[in-house]
């Protein structure tokens, strides 16, 4: 058979039937993928669900690069198991839809062991079943309550980063103590601006306060200015919360709407400024507000070792920029996670012996199990609790002021603080 | 082999081929096939507006988010079963066309455009803003326990690439025979000459609504099959992107071709799904191949097939 191959001279037809068998012969592998089991000497394969592109890419650029900053510290130290660790990002497009497939893709074609990484909570939600369909574990990144709340499943958790109830609720107390009592809120007319709305008024309400307007933007809204009429005039605090592109617009507004005049105590969530310089003309009227920060942006006077470790590995500097651009600022208040979570997925790697894909209910067992990560080189945002019964983490928050343009932290919650009944007990749900 | 023949075998072949898929396929392309046949069976309603009644919709999302929320709302706050959810997700996207088109279809050409447009984003804004209900651009999850269909877990593989099938199979029977019927050419009629039907003596505004209301109900059950099938009910499915997409699957696969959406539907989300694993950009990969399309194959994938090689295509 060999020889008759050789000997014969290829015509123009044999040649493109063979160019053709041979490019089918190529595709092949990647439209039927075979099963292999993963050695024990071969890399573990983390999938990493990234906001590379869509509303979510100046948080996915950011993760990104935190993750891959974490992945070389992890793989330094000596891996997962004596294993060697790799992460795979994949564009999920900040869709949810697309989230869905993304999470298929790396779990039966790239053949990851466990995904992470997805911060906008429709893309969480919208994934969540698949996870639970392949029965792989998903780790999320979101700080939406959607975990802690149940309507999610057991292959779901939340352990490097804190929910919006647990953040409103942690910081109500020392907003109605400091600041007023009578409060005002700015927020897009969508969940995650009702999300705030709901869980807010409640806590300040528990703490004696009143939340006495309710301002809704409409999710279509490009200017501001003739909704900041509506704000009562004895509001003591203006709580706002902000996303999109039209952050910008919406802080200057504000600022031209108060001008130089006395105003209330402002206090916004840094969400509304992620990624945006605090120093941007327009924004002069932000000095004196406080800010919620899931983590400082500006390297505090009293940073921990681990702190300033974590900024040198990624390279963020001293102002939350990066080291290379200092116009290239930072997701700082969220990126933390993606770094605690890669460490947690470690831990319950070798919690759980972790070899394969088989043992992915024993991975998520593990997790379940933990109770406390302190604080240290893999959780440098601080210390923190697990609820293994709601896959919720609990961490401290931060309420910076901005002083000479910069945000310095004031008051730091505790622990105790952010914590409320159970909502959900997922280790009672079946695999 | 008579030309009847020879449309149903090919189309039957066809069915074939995507029933062949739920053994053949491995997982990850398994469950993407079943999600192109529920997108092709919307692609497929939008078809009949659009491909052979000359309706320029740019608001059937708001069909599609009917179905997809007349369905999951009523799993997830009424405990409806998925069966009966399945038929409410029907009708909801065909009297959602019937009362958006009792209003639009008394506009023709850009202004009926318009018109569904702003009817599809009001429905959108209305599922932003009631989150107690909807939960919003979040979404809401549908319980594995409720994805149940005549004792069949549509979150397993392949349960749902068959029921996806079955959707599939049934609306592509439907429009085939449609199509060909008496009905399907006064559509053909109104799409080609409005006034010259009129003259004929049939009613433009009666037959376009019929067709609107047909379009919705496969829509509606794409949206409802999409929920149920996936999990997942979220506003960006009913968001104006969801209004584009079917119009790109059907220009891209053979606008008044039977089967031009299943085509443009398969070779949308492969050329993004591939594309993404070199590119960010893959959304522009598509826009070069849209553009190409349009400068060389003007009709679409089968669209020109019909017009050089295969005449009697339906």
């Amino acid at each position: 058979m060999t020889s008759r191959l050789i000997g014969k001279t290829p015509n123009r037809r044999s040649v493109i039937k063979g160019m053709a068998a041979g490019a089918g012969a190529l595709a092949l592998p990647s439209f039927f993928p075979g099963y292999s089991q993963a050695q024990s000497s071969e890399p573990i394969r983390l999938g990493f669900q990234l906001h590379r592109t869509g509303i979510g890419a100046s948080y996915g650029r950011w993760y990104e690069r935190t993750a891959t900053a974490a992945l070389n510290v992890l793989n330094e130290a000596g891996g997962i198991n004596g294993r060697p660790v790799e992460i795979l990002f994949e564009d999920d497009g900040t869709d949810p839809a697309r989230g869905a497939e993304v999470f298929g893709k790396l779990a039966t074609q790239s053949n990851c062991d466990v995904v992470f990484g997805a911060l906008f909570s429709h893309v969480v939600v919208g994934t969540a079943p698949r996870a639970a369909e392949l029965k792989v574990p998903y780790l999320v990144c979101s700080e939406g309550h959607h975990v802690a709340s149940g309507m999610l499943n057991r292959w779901t958790l939340q352990p490097g980063i804190t929910d919006v109830k647990s953040q409103v609720q942690s910081m109500a107390p020392w907003v109605t103590s400091t600041l007023g009592k009578k409060i005002t809120m700015v927020f897009p007319d969508y969940a995650f601006g009702h999300d705030h709305r709901d869980f807010f008024t409640a806590a300040v309400a528990a703490q004696g306060g009143e939340v006495i307007k309710h301002i809704a933007i409409p999710p279509t809204e490009t200017s501001f200015t003739r909704y900041f009429p509506q704000i009562p005039a004895e509001t003591e605090v203006l709580y706002h919360v902000m996303v999109g592109p039209a952050v910008l617009t919406f802080v200057k507004e504000l600022g031209e709407f108060y001008g130089s005049g006395t105003r209330p105590e402002i206090f916004g969530f840094i969400d509304s400024l992620e990624a945006v310089d605090i120093a941007s003309p327009g924004l002069e009227f932000l000095e004196g507000t406080h800010f919620w920060e899931g983590h400082p942006r500006y390297k505090q006077a009293d940073a921990s070792e681990a702190e300033v470790f974590y900024r040198t590995a990624i390279g963020v500097d001293d102002n939350g920029a990066s080291v290379t651009d200092p116009a290239d600022v930072a997701t700082y208040a969220h990126m933390f996670s993606a770094w605690e979570t890669l460490f947690v997925i470690k831990a319950g790697m070798e919690a759980s012996g972790y070899q394969g894909p088989a043992d992915r209910q024993k991975l998520v067992e593990a997790i379940e199990a933990m109770t406390d990560f302190a604080e240290g080189n893999d959780h440098p945002q601080g210390a923190k609790t697990f609820n293994g019964k709601t896959h919720q983490a609990f961490g401290h928050q931060s309420i910076s002021q901005v002083q000479g343009g910069k945000l310095i932290r004031v008051h730091q919650t505790s622990l105790e603080d952010g914590y409320y009944p159970d909502e959900v007990d997922y280790t009672s749900q079946s695999f | 082999m008579t030309l009847s023949t020879r449309i149903w075998a090919l189309h039957l072949a066809v069915l074939a081929a995507l029933l062949a898929g739920s053994v053949l396929l491995p997982a990850y392309h398994q469950t993407n096939v079943a999600k192109v046949m529920v997108l092709a069976t919307y692609a497929m309603g939008y078809n009949i507006a659009f491909g052979y009644t000359g309706l320029l919709s740019l608001g059937h999302a708001l069909f599609f988010g009917a179905g997809l929320y007349g369905a999951g709302l009523l799993v997830q706050h009424a405990g409806l079963p998925a069966g009966p959810a399945l038929l409410a997700g029907i009708l909801a996207g065909g009297a959602m066309a019937a009362a958006v088109g009792l209003l639009a279809l008394r506009t023709q050409g850009v202004a009926f455009m318009i018109v569904t447009l702003m009817f599809a984003q009001a429905g959108y804004l209305t599922i932003l803003y009631n989150t107690a209900w909807t939960r919003g651009e979040e979404g809401i999850v549908i319980a594995r326990e409720a994805r149940m269909l005549f004792g069949h877990d549509l979150s397993a593989d392949l349960p749902r690439y068959l029921a996806a099938f079955a959707l599939f199979a049934a609306g592509l029977v439907v429009k085939l025979w449609l199509v060909r019927s008496p009905t399907g050419r006064v559509m053909i009629a109104l799409r080609e000459n409005e006034e010259r039907s009129r003259m004929l003596g049939y009613d433009p505004y009666a037959r376009k609504l019929a067709a609107l209301v047909i379009s919705g109900l496969y829509a509606g059950a794409a949206g409802a099959a999409y929920g149920l099938l996936f999990g997942y009910v979220g506003a960006s499915l009913a968001s104006t992107q969801y209004s584009i997409l079917p119009l790109l699957w059907v220009l891209l696969g053979g606008a008044g071709t039977v089967l031009g959406p299943l085509v443009g539907a398969l070779s949308m989300f492969y050329l993004i799904d591939y594309s993404s694993a070199f590119t960010t950009a893959s959304l522009l990969v598509v826009g070069v191949a849209l553009v190409l399309l349009v400068l060389f194959a003007p009709r679409g994938i089968l669209g020109t097939i019909r017009e050089r090689w295969l005449k009697w295509l339906p």
